[in-house]
């Protein structure tokens, strides 16, 4: 039964994943993109990663394709039904390929002995993430607002520039 | 039930997945899409590791997965900013191919 689960979200992210990469219509790849996000909070769950799996879906099947679909529209130039491959397209999957055949047979070979994969309760992320994560916590908090007002002022039209 | 090597493979898969997009796509939307891809991969090996070195020993209190809630964190950073950078490069250049972007190649 974990099995069947476990090959059908990894048939699903892949093939969402292939979507992103391979698609003509930009609209379609963010489609695709949000299938792989969301059968990747399946394989969280196989992993009894309950809390990752919420957050999965709440910030990237929520908010980051909402972002990407709004950056799709905003930025509907007269270049989307164009190709949007490079010309060095075959050059790329052959170097993704060749870096597929390093990272594939290095995870096999070093095969490390683990147990069964495990439960991790609510508290003991909360209690882990306030205790010993505690510091690297508030940075996150701060790299999130610098972020958010540096990417404001980026996106800035120029008229307010010149009132400002 | 299922061995932590073939979430390892996953994630190598969905990783080479996103590495082919961002070397072969000319958007920079599809290429901000593809950095996503290369980012979850990095989280299901972070959490495959976590859940299945628990009590080894070797690490403590699910650490992948408390790495997993920090990369998801700057993930979405990211993308705010990636989002401003290319609503300003459509502003004044009006395309988004990267390879029309080439006010700063020497």
């Amino acid at each position: 039964m974990a099995w069947f689960v476990f090959i059908s979200l990894a048939v699903l992210t892949i093939g969402g994943a292939l979507g992103v990469v391979v698609t003509r219509n930009v609209v379609h790849a963010a489609l695709a993109l949000l299938v792989s996000l969301i059968a990747v909070a399946g394989v969280y769950l196989v992993l009894f990663a309950e809390f990752l799996a919420l957050v999965q879906v709440l910030i990237y099947g929520g908010a980051i394709i909402i972002v990407l679909l709004f950056a799709i529209m905003l930025t509907r130039g007269s270049d989307y039904p164009r190709i949007t491959d490079n010309k060095q397209w075959p050059l790329a999957a052959l170097a993704a390929l060749a870096f597929l055949g390093v990272l594939a047979p290095s995870f096999i070979i070093n095969s490390v002995e683990g147990t069964q994969a495990q439960n991790a309760s609510f508290t003991g992320i909360g209690e882990s993430l306030f205790t010993t994560w505690a510091v690297p916590f508030e940075i996150a908090s701060l790299v999130l607002l610098v972020a958010l007002i540096g990417a404001i002022i980026i996106a800035r039209s120029d008229d307010e520039e010149e009132e400002g | 039930m299922i061995d932590l090597v073939w979430f390892q493979l996953l994630s190598a898969v969905l990783f080479v997945i996103g590495l082919y997009g961002v070397m072969a796509r000319r958007s920079a939307v599809l290429i901000v899409m593809s950095i996503e891809l290369m980012l979850n991969a990095v989280n299901i090996n972070l959490i495959a590791a976590a859940s299945h070195m628990e009590g080894t020993g070797r690490f403590s209190n699910f650490d992948g997965q408390l790495i997993a809630i920090f990369i998801i964190t700057v993930a979405a950073a990211e993308v705010g900013l990636a989002l401003a950078i290319i609503l300003r490069i459509f502003r004044n250049r009006s395309t988004i191919n990267v390879d029309e972007i080439n006010l700063m190649k020497w």
